[in-house]
């Protein structure tokens, strides 16, 4: 009952929810890329594109969305770890120390002159761990709710 | 500056002091929260509150800040985010199981 | 360049992730932790046999040199701590196969266990101050997400009060790491240790010293800061109370032993001599007699934990090599004797489903082992020779009375012999007089759950009969530890 009611007065919500969805993600994912050298990074990518998830939730219906991305949210943290601590060891199997970070600047196809570094992939972990755990703890009282 | 922000710092930790004293779940979860903010405030206080650019690579500048506390800070920061997450379902919880959010009522007699 | 260093540290870190993957098979989890905590296990030890043959090994995170980037050492103290702390940690998993439901199984315990070990190692191994705080956190969190796990409303209450304190030690400790960085302006150990020593300013710095005291004695259970271990350790299953009772607390007082040898040693008349030793002898005195007052199982062995760790604590205060020595042996014997005594627990409630004494009765006539087995470990714990508590306090309690502090000793003498009415009491109430439990309960068998804890009785046997080269190592840590200057050169590479 409470459900339909919610539903019937969000048109406006969830117009504008699809607009600032791509929005925030698209900033997001800027952040992450940008946090080497300048202001951003895998935590607040992460938080970014987290709200912009929670927006999706509260704008649709819970079972809409989890039929629309099917992702396992606890399964991401695990796999962020994975990643973000892969980065560290991989180093160590060539002998440096752990987390021992090397860039290179490389040419790519449409970008142009681009630095890659070995701290993305890591970033790219954090942010995979902290998209998972800030939808997981929100998700677990928001269906605790009903 | 410092003196400004020590006087700052000082009201923050009173009120969360006051918060933790309070009864209720919800308050003293809050007062762990605002505790956080004062003492995340100090950290970069007490490690001089300066001017000048950013200590990335590509900015030019005559004086640079000290990148260590701003580095300790985030870390703080990001800690005290899960800690306090945790803290709001667990207090959620207790309320849940307990019917109540007093926590003169969750002490727990002595002989169980 | 030693990668050494960080596997105790990546190691349970993989395996937590790949377990948080693994959460819906429950028999692969069981196996995968369970052959992990094994090669853990075996990566400590020959950690700290590389430690003690070949020195210490510092490893610089990243490839950063030492007082700005991250550093993490691996001297006799920390292999020590880490070796025993897998050791505790290998053998309470492998008694939670056992004991654990398969609810709990279900909602992420194996992976939080692996991650409450990232913690506890880090804090063992970093040679970082502001590292250490978020070592301490790893932990924390865990041990919040471990203690309350399974949810009972007792647990859901007084975890709470638990996680605060926490919360607010923590506070603190950024607090004491603000003014130790506005002081010294470096956070490295070894660093700190020099800037310290060059200060002269002996005022503020103990003002930092003591706050750093007052977060760890928090940590570690210290009067008068002790009141909320109790009643939280008393709320989850025997595995997590007995990994609890035999590994958190350590961790609070092996900062307190690194920091105040390492750093704050600048005025040791007044911080170890004077407060340090005061706090030792009122923590024993108050846990012991907290224990005297209980009738319960878990309660009496969780406020025993108090007591002992008051020893510890003691052994530093008075701050020659032999009682840092004796110290050192203590904690050894400590985690073993107690995460043994809190199996037991665990398994004295298995059969009788109760931990109140007054309920209890007959166990040695209906599981004689678990008797046996209990009597053993609970007169080492009260300090009877040929067992490792006699060995274990005999040097603090000698250090005391060489270094004329009558009183202190006194009172450890006097604790040791209330440990003993305790422990006695527990025995006579569970374990002799009428059966109170049914005859079905009798027929329990329980050798699979003794067979995890046999370890540990026979390290307490072993660590007394062969004291003499436990000692002679426990002595060359406390002189590593006394001498800071190994310590920094071997950081800062002067």
């Amino acid at each position: 009952m409470r459900q339909k009611q919610i539903k019937s007065n969000d048109v406006m919500l969830q117009i504008f929810a699809r607009i600032l969805i791509l929005i925030i993600i698209t900033f997001s994912i800027y952040l992450l890329l940008a946090g080497h050298n300048n202001p951003g990074g895998g935590f607040i990518g992460g938080l970014m594109t987290a709200s912009a998830l929670l927006i999706m939730y509260l704008a649709f219906d819970m079972k809409t969305i989890t039929k629309a991305i099917p992702i396992n949210f606890t399964t991401m943290i695990g796999a962020g770890l994975l990643l973000a601590v892969g980065t560290g060891i991989v180093t160590m199997l060539f002998g440096y120390p752990f987390l021992t970070q090397f860039f290179d600047y490389f040419h790519l196809p449409i970008l142009g002159e681009a630095e890659l570094t070995t701290a993305l992939p890591f970033d790219l972990g954090v942010y995979f761990v902290v998209v998972g755990s800030a939808l997981t703890i929100i998700l677990t009282i928001a269906e605790d709710d009903k | 500056m410092e003196i400004l922000m020590s006087i700052m710092i000082g009201i923050v930790f009173t009120v969360s002091i006051y918060l933790f004293l309070s009864r209720s779940l919800l308050r003293v979860t809050l007062a762990t929260l605002l505790m956080s903010h004062g003492v995340h405030l100090l950290l970069l206080t007490m490690s001089g509150l300066q001017r000048g650019a950013s200590p990335f690579l590509n900015f030019q500048a005559d004086a640079y800040t000290d990148p260590l506390p701003q580095a300790l800070v985030l870390t703080a920061i990001v800690i005290s985010f899960g800690v306090t997450s945790l803290l709001l379902v667990m207090a959620y919880r207790t309320f849940k199981v307990h019917n109540t959010d007093d926590l003169d009522e969750l002490r727990g007699s002595a002989d169980e | 360049m030693n990668n050494l260093v960080i596997l105790p540290i990546i190691f349970p870190f993989v395996i937590g992730a790949v377990l948080i993957l693994l959460t819906k098979h429950h028999k692969l989890q069981r196996i995968v932790s369970g052959i992990s905590a094994l090669v853990l296990l075996a990566i400590s030890i020959y950690l700290a046999v590389v430690v003690y043959q070949d020195g210490l090994i510092v490893l610089e995170l990243g490839n950063w040199p030492a007082p700005f980037g991250i550093v993490m050492v691996a001297d006799l103290l920390s292999t020590l701590m880490v070796l025993l702390s897998t050791l505790v940690s290998t053998v309470c998993l492998f008694f939670a196969f056992k004991t654990i439901s398969p609810e709990r199984e279900k909602f992420y315990f194996y992976p939080l266990y692996f991650f409450l070990l990232i913690g506890v190692n880090g804090a063992f191994l970093t040679g970082d101050l502001f590292n250490l705080f978020v070592f301490f956190e790893v932990m924390l969190i865990a041990s919040y997400a471990l203690i309350v796990h399974g949810g009972t409303s007792y647990q859901l209450r007084e975890s709470f009060k638990y996680v605060i304190i926490n919360v607010f030690a923590s506070a603190l400790f950024i607090v004491a790491i603000a003014w130790t960085y506005s002081i010294t302006g470096t956070l490295n150990m070894a660093h700190l240790a020099e800037r310290v020593a060059e200060l002269e300013q002996s005022g503020v710095l103990n003002v930092v010293a003591i706050l750093f005291l007052i977060v760890f004695a928090m940590k570690g259970a210290l009067f008068p800061l002790y009141f909320w271990l109790p009643r939280s350790y008393y709320g989850p299953p025997a595995a997590i109370a007995a990994l609890f009772g035999g590994l958190l607390t350590k961790v609070g007082i092996y900062a307190i032993i690194r920091t105040f040898t390492l750093i704050f040693n600048h005025d040791p008349g007044y911080t170890h001599k004077g407060i340090i030793v005061t706090i030792a002898g009122f923590t024993m005195l108050f846990g012991v007699l907290g224990a005297v007052s209980q009738f319960d199982f878990k309660r009496i062995l969780s406020y025993h934990i108090i007591s002992q760790v008051g020893y510890m604590v003691m052994g530093l205060g008075i701050f020659t090599p032999l009682a840092v020595a004796g110290a050192i042996y203590y904690i050894a014997h400590h985690m073993i004797v107690k995460t043994a005594l809190f199996l037991f627990a665990g398994v004295a409630q298995r059969v009788t489903g109760t931990t109140d004494l007054k309920q209890m009765g007959g166990l040695l006539k209906t599981h004689p082992v678990l008797a046996w087995m209990f009597f053993i470990t609970a007169i080492s714990l009260a300090g009877i020779p040929p067992l490792s508590g006699f060995f274990s306090k005999f040097p603090i309690i000698l250090a005391g009375f060489e270094e004329a502090q009558y009183v202190i000793s006194g009172v450890a003498l006097l604790v040791g012999l209330l440990t003993l009415f305790s422990m006695m009491k527990i025995f006579s109430y569970a374990f002799w007089g009428e059966q109170k439990h049914t005859e079905e309960q009798a027929r329990l068998p329980i050798g699979k759950l003794l067979l995890p804890i046999a370890p540990l009785v026979a390290l307490t046997i072993i660590l007394g009969f062969a004291a003499e080269p436990m000692f002679v190592y426990s002595l060359e840590v406390a002189e590593q530890i006394m001498d800071p200057s190994i310590y920094i050169e071997s950081v800062l590479k002067e």
